[in-house]
């Protein structure tokens, strides 16, 4: 996981990726998948956003940092489980996206999609600010049973939650493959997505469909939170770390496509736990940007887009 | 020409100010707006005369307030020999940048992002080297006096301020009237018509992010000698980069005096919060958030289009 505050500590020695234990190797691929399959999950709704309305959110990361806090609080004061706040936190969010859109981002537009980039930018800052405010900036966790439990999984530990979170994020994957690919709503989002203008001449009501997906994004961001809080933390920067990854994963996959951010996803999470591991902390994140900036230079399409 | 003459009596106003004024917060206040007015304008020169919206401005920024900082502590440099490299060293900074980003075609949110990955990168890099003093930064030693740019009262670094955030209205008044003021105003318009009419679309974009590079650099420099500190956080962080962006469009982009505008806004607002909600972190910043969504919903133009009417 990446993360500022972290960055000030120590640097770990470098090791050649060559001189260390296969058995190290494994477990920190098997490491960076689990981790990857929440990425994948965050990217995904961010891709889902841009293949529809074309806009880049960039509230996506406030916006998680505000159901990371949901899921907190929900535990905290109600003592429910974060697996099964998912029920309540999914609705939530896709409220909140819809709301949202239909409130603020919509009307904001005027149109035009540099309006939109800035507007979303304007409402992570009130949001990144509004828990600082509340919430002050302590980090946040919280302790479940499992939070400590491993399982052995060919000889690497790997965290309950990971594992979880890894199965957890895939499932998520399939219903929303499955709503998008199998049903009326899902047909008019595509529909959207291709030819906006088409849409609305055969009565798809455009704003409404929009509104929706970005619903449906934010509600991914639910569901992450939810699989993310048990082994992790909260305050009010932690979006920053996630939102240039999910940007970098999308950007990777294929901006708008499904299946890119979900390998995306994979592929930057091992890379990062691959990084940390031979460059160290600290400098082990660049491997992620140096991918993002030469992605987007000389593929700004992805690996699996169709075009710019 | 009128905007040349409302610079000019800004300037002597500014300058002047000193003389009937001694409270160092007035000065001080009136310092970080100039300060504040520059790197608006650093953004405005590249976001609002040539449409390239950049989310990583620190990156300028912080090259300049290390350049400056490190000039001066590893190789003895002077201060006023110090700003001049920095703002060179900003300068390439732009070329480089824009000429990758340029060169590949970037527009609109995908320039946006790879700036904000740029800032980030170097963030990383400053944060892990010790040249750069890794994550615990870098003390400028004290060192009072004029001739090493460190002032005693606000007095000194109100003019400095004043001088940097002048040159930077003298080329957004140029950016007006001149040819290729018009260029770039063509290539933000609309990129393909100004290319058909044989505007080098990519010369003219690199020249503003070159400028805007070495201007937002300055503001860096400005900073480092200010406050005697900075650290990768300070200086790559997303919050100066929010901050170019902000007084630029609130104040409204692609006019002159925008970012002077926004900058009097911010800083005026950021008082009035400072005093009326005790410090609260956090506070003023939501402020600036909400404004920010509130000028693009009902003022798209900044304060600055009330002025000019309609268009």
């Amino acid at each position: 996981m990446i993360f500022w505050i972290k960055a000030t500590k120590k640097l770990n020695p470098p090791a050649n990726l060559f001189m260390l234990d296969p058995a190290i190797i494994f477990a920190s691929v098997l490491n960076g998948l689990t981790t990857g399959a929440v990425y994948a999950l965050i990217a995904l709704g961010l891709t889902l956003i841009y293949g529809v309305l074309h806009i880049i959110n960039f509230a996506h990361g406030a916006a998680l940092m505000m159901a990371l806090y949901g899921v907190y609080f929900l535990h905290e004061k109600l003592g429910l489980d974060p697996y099964v706040s998912l029920p309540i936190m999914v609705p939530a969010m896709f409220a909140a996206g819809y709301l949202l859109y239909r409130g603020v981002i919509g009307r904001a537009s005027h149109g035009k999609d540099e309006n939109i980039l800035l507007i979303t930018l304007g409402l992570s800052i009130i949001l990144e600010n509004a828990a600082l405010y509340f919430f002050k900036s302590d980090t946040l966790s919280i302790d479940t049973p499992y939070t400590l439990s491993t399982v052995n999984i060919f000889g690497a530990m790997i965290a309950v939650p990971k594992v979880v979170a890894f199965f957890g994020a895939l499932a998520t994957t399939v219903v929303l493959l499955l709503v998008i690919g199998k049903t009326s709503l899902g047909r008019a989002i595509r529909a959207c997505a291709k030819e906006r203008q088409g849409a609305r001449l055969v009565g798809i009501d455009v704003d409404h469909v929009f509104a929706m997906s970005f619903g449906i994004g934010l509600a991914c961001l639910g569901a992450a939170a939810c699989f993310l809080l048990p082994a992790y933390y909260v305050n009010p920067q932690v979006g920053n770390g996630f939102v240039l990854i999910a940007f970098t994963i999308v950007v990777l996959g294929g901006m708008g496509s499904f299946v890119g951010a979900l390998i995306g996803g994979f592929l930057i999470g091992v890379v990062e736990s691959l990084g940390g591991l031979v460059l160290g902390e600290s400098l082990g994140q660049i491997g992620i940007f140096v991918i993002f900036i030469v992605v987007l230079l000389f593929r700004p399409q992805g690996l699996f887009g169709a075009r710019a | 020409m009128r905007s040349l003459a409302a610079i000019a009596i800004l300037v002597v106003a500014v300058a002047a100010l000193p003389l009937f004024v001694s409270s160092g917060v007035t000065l001080g206040f009136v310092t970080m707006v100039l300060y504040a007015t520059l790197l608006g304008q650093a953004w405005n020169i590249l976001g609002g005369f040539g449409g390239q919206f950049s989310f990583g401005h620190a990156v300028f920024f912080g090259t300049g307030a290390y350049a400056m900082a490190v000039l001066q502590m590893r190789f003895g440099f002077n201060a006023w020999l110090a700003l001049p490299c920095a703002m060179a060293l900003g300068a390439v900074a732009g070329t480089l940048l824009g000429a990758l980003s340029f060169r590949y075609g970037l527009r609109g949110s995908y320039f946006a992002l790879v700036t904000l990955a740029f800032a980030e990168v170097f963030r990383i890099l400053a944060n892990t080297f010790d040249f750069t003093g890794a994550g615990v930064g870098l003390q400028l030693p004290l060192q009072e006096g004029a001739g090493a740019m460190q002032f005693a009262g606000e007095t000194g670094y109100l003019y400095l301020a004043l001088a940097l955030a002048t040159i930077s209205l003298l080329f957004a008044w140029w950016l007006k009237h001149s040819r290729y003021g018009a260029w770039l105003a063509a290539v933000r318009d609309n990129e393909d018509s100004a290319a058909a009419l044989g505007v080098n679309a990519f010369r003219v974009k690199l020249a503003a992010i070159t400028v805007s590079g070495a201007l937002m650099a300055a503001g860096g420099a400005f900073y480092v000698q200010k406050f005697h500190y900075i650290d990768p956080h300070l200086a790559y962080g997303a919050a100066i980069s929010v901050e170019a962006l902000l007084s630029a469009i609130i104040g409204g982009m692609g006019t002159i005096f925008g970012p002077l505008l926004g900058a009097v806004v911010l800083h005026g607002l950021g008082e009035l919060t400072r005093n009326s909600l005790s410090s609260a972190p956090g506070a003023s910043l939501i402020i600036y958030g909400a404004l920010l969504v509130l000028i693009i919903m009902f003022m798209p133009r900044g304060i600055a289009g009330l002025f000019e009417g309609k268009r």
